[in-house]
C-alpha cells in the first residue's frame, strides 16, 4: 500500500490524557489500573478508568451527544493540538474531503444501560434519552465529525477488539479510491456494564491486575480510551509527519466466536498480510506491540502465531498491563504508543509479570529497552475471530 | 467506482427471498406487508445453530441465497457486514438484566452482542479466513456498506460478499428507534465483469445539497420499509436489478450531508 503520513495523533487512557503524560507513564513503567470501583459494580476485578471523563462538559451545540463515550472522545480531541490539526486539514482539503473512521465496541451503550434503570411504571425510557446520538454504534463517528466539522464519509467499524486497528485499513482504501484526501482515524470505547458483566460471565476477567505473558495470568483488566490519528494524502508544506502507516493486514479465524484459533492461524495471516502490504519482511520489524490481553488462551495463541512469523528474536510486549484492555479503542491506543516509542527511541516493557510463561517463545520484554526503532508491528484481535495487524514506520 | 453483481439474497416483510420477491420488485404484484420469518441456518454446526439468534439467522439467510444465486464457493470470499444496530432483542435482554438487582448476564448473549456477531458466525460456518469487516453508519449503513465493499475490492481485486441487515428492537427501545421489521439483503460482488455478472453498478458520492432527495420505490408499502429500516434503503436499487433493462441512475440515502449516486446497468 501507499505509505500514509500521520500528521497528528493523541491518546487518552488510564495512564495519561495526552501524548506527554502517556510517554512519561511508559517511561516510568507506570500502571494505570486500579481495583474496580466503577459505578458500584461489585465485581472483583481491576479497571483502567480515564481520569476526568465525568467532568467533561460538551459545548451546547453538541450537547445532544452527551454520554460517557462522547465525553471521552471530546477529551481526546482537545489534546495535543489534534482538533486544530484537523481544522488545518479541513482548510487544506475541504470539509467534504475529510473522512472519519472510528472503532468502538459498545459506543454509548452505558447511557442505555442507565436509562433501563430509570424506566417508568409503563416501562418507557426516560425523556431525553437519545438513541442515535448515544447508543447507536455510529454515534461516536457522528459526534466526532460534528465536533470537527468533517463532512466526508464517516463510518464506525465495530469488530470487537480489532475495531480501531481495522479503521486504518478503511481510511487507507478510501484515500486510494480518491474519495477523500484526509482521514480522522481512531477508536473510542468507554467503561460500561455490558462489558464488565459480559467478560465476567465468560470468566475472562482477572481478579488481580492483568498480567500479560505471565505464567499465572488469569484474564484481562478492562480499560477505556480515546485515540485519534490524522492521516493526510500529503504532509503539509514544511511539515514533518509524526510517523507513517506502512501496512494493514486483516483476516478471520473462522474458528470460534470467543476463543482464538489455538495455533493463531488467522493472526499469522494478518501479520503476514500487513508485512506484505508494507513491502517488508519479518526481519525488518524492530518491535511488536502484542495484542496481549492476558487471557490464558489469547496470549498462548498469539505467542504461537508471532513465533511462527518472527521466531524468538524480535522483541515484543503487551502494553495492556499499563492501560488495561481498551477493547474497541485498543488498536488506536497502541498505534499512539508505537508512534511514541519510535519518536523517543524505546521499547515499552510489559508490566505486571511475576514469572514469564515458560511455554512462551516470543522475546517478551518486561523492562523498557532503549533502541532506535524504524518499524513497529501492532496486533489487535477480537471476538468473532477478527484479526488486524498494522505496520507503522518512524517519521524519518 | 464500479462493482459487478453475481448473486443477490433478500429477506424482509412481504419479501420472503430474492427469487420470491421478483414480481413485487418489478411492480407486477402489489407489496403486501407480512412479518418476515427467519430460518435456522443449516450450515452452522448444531452447537452454534442453537446459539444463533435472529441476527445470525437473518444475515446468514440472505448470504446463503446470494451465494447460491452466484453459484460460488464462499470459503474464499471476503465480506463486508453492515447494520445499523445488530440484534435489538439481544441488546434489550442484556440491558434489562443489567438493570435488575442481580445483573448476571448470559455469556452467549454477551458474545452475540458484538456488532460483528453475524460476520463471525458466517466465517465459522463457511470456514473462511478471508478478511471481513462489520460496520455501522446509522441510517446510512447500507450506503456505507456499498462504498466499503467497492473500496475493499478496488484494493484486493477479489470478489466479496456484502451483507446488510437490520432487526427491530422490542419496547422500550422500539419507541425511540422504530424499525418496522427484519430486513436483510446480500450481494456477491466482483471487481470486474464475469460471464456470471447480472449487473454493473457505478457508485459515486454526491453532496446532499445538490443531489435532491433519495429516489423512492413508487409503491407506498415498499417506501414505508425504505423509510423505516436502514437496510431497506437498498429497495430502489433492488427494483432496478429485478427489472433489468437499460442503464438507469438512482440517488440512494447515505449520510445526512452525503448521498450515493448509483448507475445500474443490467448485464443478464
Amino acid at each position: 500500500m501507499t505509505p500514509l503520513a500521520i500528521s497528528n495523533f493523541t491518546v487518552a487512557s488510564a495512564i495519561g490524557t495526552g501524548c506527554a503524560p502517556t510517554l512519561a507513564a511508559l517511561r516510568e513503567q507506570r500502571c494505570g489500573l486500579a481495583p474496580n470501583d466503577f459505578m458500584g459494580v461489585p465485581l472483583p476485578t481491576w479497571i483502567g478508568e480515564v481520569p476526568g471523563v465525568d467532568d467533561v462538559v460538551l459545548p451546547p451545540a453538541l450537547a445532544r451527544f452527551d454520554c460517557r463515550n462522547n465525553r471521552l472522545a471530546w477529551l481526546g480531541l482537545q489534546q495535543d493540538g489534534f482538533a486544530d490539526a484537523v481544522a488545518q486539514a479541513i482548510g487544506r482539503w475541504g470539509a467534504a474531503r475529510v473522512g472519519v473512521f472510528l472503532g468502538t465496541s459498545t459506543s454509548g451503550l452505558l447511557q442505555t444501560e442507565l436509562a433501563y434503570r430509570q424506566r417508568d411504571a409503563q416501562g418507557a425510557l426516560p425523556a431525553g434519552f437519545r438513541y442515535a446520538e448515544t447508543q447507536n454504534t455510529h454515534s461516536v463517528a457522528a459526534f466526532v465529525a460534528a465536533a470537527l466539522g468533517a463532512r466526508g464519509p464517516s463510518v464506525v467499524v465495530s469488530t470487537a477488539c480489532s475495531s480501531s486497528a481495522k479503521v486504518f485499513g478503511n481510511a487507507s482504501r478510501m484515500l486510494d479510491a480518491g474519495l477523500i484526501d484526509a482521514a480522522v482515524i481512531g477508536g473510542v470505547d468507554s467503561l460500561c456494564l455490558t462489558t464488565l458483566y459480559g467478560f465476567n460471565a465468560l470468566e475472562l476477567l482477572s481478579p488481580d491486575v492483568c498480567r500479560p505473558w505471565d505464567a499465572n495470568r488469569q484474564g484481562l483488566s478492562i480499560g477505556e480510551a480515546a485515540a485519534f490519528a490524522l492521516v493526510e494524502r500529503e504532509a503539509g508544506a514544511g511539515a514533518t509527519p509524526q510517523g507513517w502507516l506502512l501496512g494493514v493486514g486483516e483476516s478471520n479465524d473462522g474458528f470460534h466466536m470467543s476463543t482464538p484459533h489455538p495455533e493463531g492461524a488467522g493472526a499469522i495471516a494478518a501479520m503476514r498480510a500487513a508485512l506484505a502490504a508494507a513491502g517488508l519482511t519479518p526481519a525488518d520489524i524492530d518491535y511488536i506491540n502484542l495484542h496481549g490481553t492476558a487471557t490464558p488462551s489469547n496470549d498462548a495463541s498469539e505467542d504461537r502465531a508471532v513465533h511462527a512469523v518472527f521466531g524468538s528474536g524480535t522483541p515484543g510486549s503487551s502494553t495492556k498491563g499499563a492501560t488495561g484492555h481498551t477493547l474497541g479503542a485498543a488498536g488506536g491506543v497502541e498505534v499512539a504508543i508505537a508512534l511514541l516509542a519510535m519518536q523517543h527511541g524505546f521499547m515499552p516493557g510489559g508490566l505486571n509479570v511475576q514469572a514469564l510463561d515458560g511455554a512462551a517463545r516470543v522475546n517478551y520484554l518486561t523492562a523498557n529497552r532503549d533502541a532506535t526503532l524504524r518499524t513497529v508491528l501492532s496486533n489487535s484481535f477480537g471476538f468473532g475471530g477478527t484479526n488486524a495487524s498494522l505496520v507503522l514506520g518512524a517519521a524519518t | 467506482m464500479k462493482v459487478f453483481i453475481e448473486g443477490i439474497g433478500l429477506l424482509g416483510p412481504g419479501l420472503p427471498s430474492w427469487q420470491l420477491a421478483q414480481a413485487t420488485l418489478r411492480g407486477e404484484a402489489a407489496h403486501v406487508f407480512a412479518l418476515s420469518v427467519l430460518p435456522a441456518p443449516p450450515r452452522l454446526p448444531p452447537a452454534e445453530r442453537r446459539r444463533a439468534g435472529p441476527v445470525i439467522r437473518l444475515a446468514m439467510a440472505v448470504a446463503e441465497e446470494a451465494i447460491a444465486h452466484a453459484a460460488c464457493d464462499p470459503t474464499a470470499l471476503g465480506s463486508v457486514f453492515t447494520s445499523s444496530g445488530g440484534e435489538g432483542a439481544n441488546c434489550h435482554s442484556l440491558c434489562e438484566t443489567l438493570a435488575s438487582p442481580n445483573p448476571l448476564i448470559s455469556p452467549v448473549r454477551f458474545t452475540n452482542s458484538v456488532h460483528n456477531a453475524a460476520a463471525g458466525y458466517w466465517h465459522i460456518a463457511v470456514g473462511s479466513r478471508t478478511a471481513s469487516t462489520s460496520i455501522c453508519a446509522f441510517d446510512g449503513s447500507f450506503g456505507a456498506g456499498l462504498i466499503e465493499a467497492a473500496t475493499v475490492m478496488q484494493s484486493s481485486g477479489e470478489p466479496l460478499l456484502l451483507v446488510a441487515y437490520d432487526l427491530p428492537y422490542p419496547e422500550p427501545l422500539n419507541t425511540v428507534r422504530p424499525l418496522l421489521d427484519n430486513f436483510g439483503l446480500a450481494f456477491v460482488l466482483t471487481p470486474a465483469a464475469t460471464p456470471r455478472s447480472i449487473a454493473a453498478v457505478v457508485i459515486e458520492l454526491q453532496d446532499a445539497t445538490t443531489s435532491g432527495a433519495p429516489d423512492g420505490c413508487g409503491d407506498a408499502s415498499l417506501d414505508a420499509l425504505r423509510q423505516s429500516i436502514p437496510a431497506a434503503a437498498a429497495l430502489p436499487l433492488l427494483q432496478l436489478l429485478a427489472r433489468g433493462g437499460p442503464a438507469r441512475s438512482l440517488t440512494l440515502a447515505y449520510l445526512p450531508h452525503l448521498m450515493l449516486r448509483v448507475v445500474v446497468e443490467s448485464l443478464s
